[in-house]
């Protein structure tokens, strides 16, 4: 009774692996499975907005967790392709939509530290996983659009901007955000959304200047598209290069550069059409 | 204007800026919080630096230099992703408003003014990313020394091993 006892404590500190790898049979599955899982938690991870280093570290730290040591990963923006060299198992994920939610990457992180520590076996990391791929749980729209019109009225000031623009700053930060949120509803195309919300700013921005409320353009239209400014992913391009990552790097910044073109694109052409 | 009074406003649109960003990200409510005095003290070092040296190269350095370290000790101690912390700190510091400046240049035939500003644009985020990576490397030493224990040399920079 005692040694069974014993054995279960062995089982859950090592993830379960032992229970599945008492028959020889099974060990196949049993590579496959965590394949599985590590694939998931990369695609996951990089959906949403974890840096390059991580996704690949995290994946290989799993695979080590479950007693398989000869994994690869590579990781570019686009795609994650993993693989177990001794058991022929090779996974390729193609990952088209990429956002930026990091309370999912924390749940993810984590997760991975309790199976570093040997707490959760395959299945149940499996099922947990699969629940915050699909949890919902954000703030809500509202508060994101409230959220842009603070920091872009903020921005006005830090930018030593006049007190006076911070209104207009306020309502075309939050009108960016709004119509960012309201077009990529309508067109999963992110260039599309980002165009069209920086014409909604640059003509807050002409309206305001023009009816009286706003002195000076320049600093509300700053202000105003910083939400929008691909200013994070252009560092993290940089970062990639500088650690190694050159594809991922130098892919991220192609896409950095063609959403500040978006933008620059939208907000001169709302001023020269108004 | 008064010092303190500059100082006040100063602080406090970075700290709204900074938790406002953490919303838009999506980041857990207590990290959020953490963020934002991260992203405070770095803009208060970055926006006095400027000031006083006037060269945004060394004031972006010294600041992103300071966000990594901090957040590499919040990460640490809280459990969390670094990046939570990073993210929101140097969104005051990327060269957000210059990138818009490009493009609006470009877009208007003022290439010249254009490429000037590009040039800046990644100057700038290269001095954010050397502040991340030294930040990295910092604690890699201090780590080593504080265990003293040989390791085997990392290839990749990004690795942290504990």
């Amino acid at each position: 009774m005692s040694l069974l006892k014993k054995e279960r404590e062995v089982v859950k500190k090592m993830n379960g692996f032992l229970r599945t790898y008492r028959r020889k049979d099974h060990n196949e599955g049993f590579v496959h499975e965590v394949a599985a899982v590590c694939v998931l938690t990369g695609k996951i991870l990089l959906q949403n907005g974890a840096e390059t280093y991580r996704v690949e570290d995290t994946m290989n730290r799993i695979a080590n967790s479950f007693a398989v040591h000869d994994a690869q990963s590579f990781v570019t923006p686009t795609g994650i392709i993993f693989s177990i060299e001794n058991h022929d198992v090779t996974k390729l994920v193609r990952i088209s939509h990429r956002g930026t939610n990091l309370r999912k990457v924390t749940q993810v992180n984590t997760l991975s530290r309790r199976v570093a520590q040997g707490e959760v076996a395959i299945n149940e990391l499996q099922r947990e996983l699969v629940r915050i791929d699909n949890s919902t749980v954000a703030y809500s729209d509202s508060m994101q659009i409230l959220a842009a019109a603070v920091a872009s009225s903020c921005f006005l000031l830090m930018f030593l901007g006049k007190w006076q623009d911070l209104f207009p700053a306020f309502i075309a930060g939050g009108a960016g955000q709004a119509g960012m949120i309201y077009f990529h509803k309508l067109a999963k195309v992110k260039f599309f959304s980002e165009f069209m919300s920086s014409i909604i700013i640059g003509m807050i921005a002409l309206a305001s200047v023009k009816l009286g409320f706003g002195l000076e353009m320049n600093k509300i239209i700053i202000g105003a598209v910083m939400p929008l400014v691909p200013g994070v992913p252009i560092t993290n391009a940089v970062r990639d290069i500088m650690a190694g990552d050159l594809v991922a790097g130098l892919s991220k910044s192609a896409e950095a550069g063609l959403t500040a073109f978006a933008i620059g694109i939208g907000v001169t052409a709302a001023i020269v059409l108004g | 204007m008064s010092l303190i009074l500059i100082i006040a406003i100063q602080s406090i649109t970075s700290y709204l800026a900074t938790c406002g960003f953490g919303i838009i990200f999506n980041i857990p409510f207590k990290p959020l919080l953490h963020g934002g005095l991260i992203g405070m003290v770095a803009w208060l070092i970055y926006f006095f630096l400027f000031q006083y040296s006037g060269n945004d190269f060394v004031a972006t350095f010294a600041a992103s230099l300071v966000i990594a370290i901090m957040s590499q000790i919040f990460a640490r101690v809280c459990k969390n992703p670094v990046i939570l912390y990073s993210v929101s700190g140097i969104i005051p510091l990327v060269p957000g408003g210059l990138t818009y400046s490009v493009m609006s240049r470009a877009v208007d035939n003022n290439y010249d003014i254009a490429i000037y500003f590009a040039e800046k644009v990644f100057v700038l985020s290269g001095a954010i990313a050397m502040g991340l990576i030294f930040a990295e490397v910092i604690y890699q030493i201090f780590e080593k020394v504080k265990h003293h224990t040989p390791k085997k040399v990392t290839t990749r920079l990004f690795v942290s091993r504990k």
